[in-house]
């Protein structure tokens, strides 16, 4: 028992969410990260579809990692991520059929998420299965706070909700309080994901 | 014809891989830091964008979309798993080739090539075609046959290569500015973005 949850595994699993983020950090995984945020919701579904497949992902890659010939590894990596996607995708139509609508092709795209495939190259193709379960789920939930964090602003400034709910008291509204309509938009996204790192970074001194 | 040049356009401006969509995001901050590696990686893109794009439009066409193959069944769930084999095979296919014929080329591209199959924009581009071609024919976005297709193509690689190209020289301004230590590098790189994409939003209109 000790062994499962051992030092180095617990670090496998805990260093991904502040000082090896993958996405502060190792700058993986920023495409979807931007691009679904828009509200919490969706950000929410996101960031745990995506951690399901690190973690899968990780384990198999991990158990058959030996016998894969090492010159065609990405494709064997590739179709391994794309099965596990279209089974999310398949799960996410079949009991969430609003939220795969909104993330309409964003969820194909988690094969390529960048953040799969560092992870399966970097530790799963030389570490036994059970870390590298570890580390995929450790570093998908790393990338979903960052969704949750950037939907959490961008929902909030951008319509005055939170999934939905509205949470901007209606006297604001009659004090002449005005949604910041440039919030839903794509390009501030970029921004708030930009202030993220540098908030980051300040409290972090040794990262800079 | 006009449709032609209205997608042709359209998907350089307007809806733009990066600005609009965010995708290819990792390798174009990633290898955004001169002009000379960005131009070549986006000349690499634009070119595997041309073959794949089509190619997985014959595929969506002839084998997956509803009553091609058999009568009555759609096998359209299996898209992901067979486009990103595609894009694996052609992008090794193309780096055989570029390799045998133009050794210059090749070594000029360098890493850039292996590491395109995982790039999201080429994903990105075929799951769009893959939504544009439900839609009915009078929609601008519409792809109807294989030119439209390949001119969606050109135009998205383009519209990617003109934004790493324009991220990649102002970085190259920017090393020469005094940026607070904590937004040094990514942050400042996500903020330059951020209103590079405000301005592409002035597109947003256009329409021919």
């Amino acid at each position: 028992m000790s062994q499962i949850f051992s030092k180095a595994n617990m670090e496998a699993l805990t260093n991904p969410l502040n000082l090896n983020n993958p996405v502060l950090i190792q700058v993986l995984g920023i495409c979807s990260a931007l691009a679904v945020t828009a509200q919490l919701e969706p950000a929410i579904v996101m960031g745990l579809s995506v951690t399901i497949i690190t973690a899968f992902s990780n384990l198999i890659i991990s158990l058959i990692r030996k016998s894969i010939p090492n010159r065609i590894r990405i494709i064997v990596q590739l179709v391994v991520v794309a099965a596990l996607v279209t089974i999310v995708s398949q799960v996410l139509k079949a009991f969430a059929y609003d939220v795969s609508v909104q993330l309409s092709v964003y969820v194909g795209l988690i094969i390529t998420n960048c953040i799969l495939m560092g992870r399966l190259e970097a530790f799963a193709m030389m570490n036994k299965p059970w870390p590298s379960f570890l580390d995929g789920i450790g570093n998908g939930i790393g990338y979903a706070i960052i969704l949750v964090i950037v939907g959490f602003f961008r929902e909030l400034l951008g319509a005055g909700t939170l999934f939905g709910m509205q949470v901007v008291p209606d006297w604001c509204y009659e004090h002449g309080y005005v949604n910041n309509g440039m919030m839903t938009m794509p390009a501030m996204s970029l921004i708030i994901v930009g202030c993220v790192i540098w908030a980051h970074r300040a409290y972090n001194k040794d990262l800079q | 014809m006009e449709h032609l040049i209205s997608l042709f356009v359209r998907s350089i401006f307007v809806d733009n891989m990066i600005f609009a969509f965010f995708l290819g995001m990792c390798s174009y901050l990633a290898v955004s830091k001169s002009v000379k590696t960005a131009l070549g990686l986006g000349v690499a893109v634009t070119f595997v964008l041309l073959i794949t794009v089509p190619v997985d439009y014959l595929l969506q066409m002839y084998v997956l979309g509803p009553n091609c193959l058999v009568e009555g069944v759609d096998l359209s769930f299996l898209s992901f798993i067979l486009f990103i084999a595609v894009i694996a095979a052609i992008v090794q296919l193309v780096e055989m080739i570029v390799e045998r014929f133009s050794p210059s080329l090749y070594a000029a591209l360098g890493i850039f090539l292996p590491l395109i199959a995982v790039n999201c924009a080429i994903m990105g581009a075929s799951l769009f075609m893959q939504q544009r071609v439900t839609m009915p024919d009078t929609n601008s976005q519409a792809i109807t046959c294989i030119w439209d297709a390949l001119a969606y193509a050109l135009g998205s690689g383009i519209g990617w290569l003109l934004a790493i190209t324009c991220l990649a020289a102002i970085r190259e301004k920017m090393a020469y500015t005094d940026v607070p230590r904590p937004l040094q590098g990514l942050g400042i790189t996500f903020i330059t973005v951020g209103l590079m994409a405000m301005a592409f939003m002035c597109f947003s209109g256009l329409n021919l």
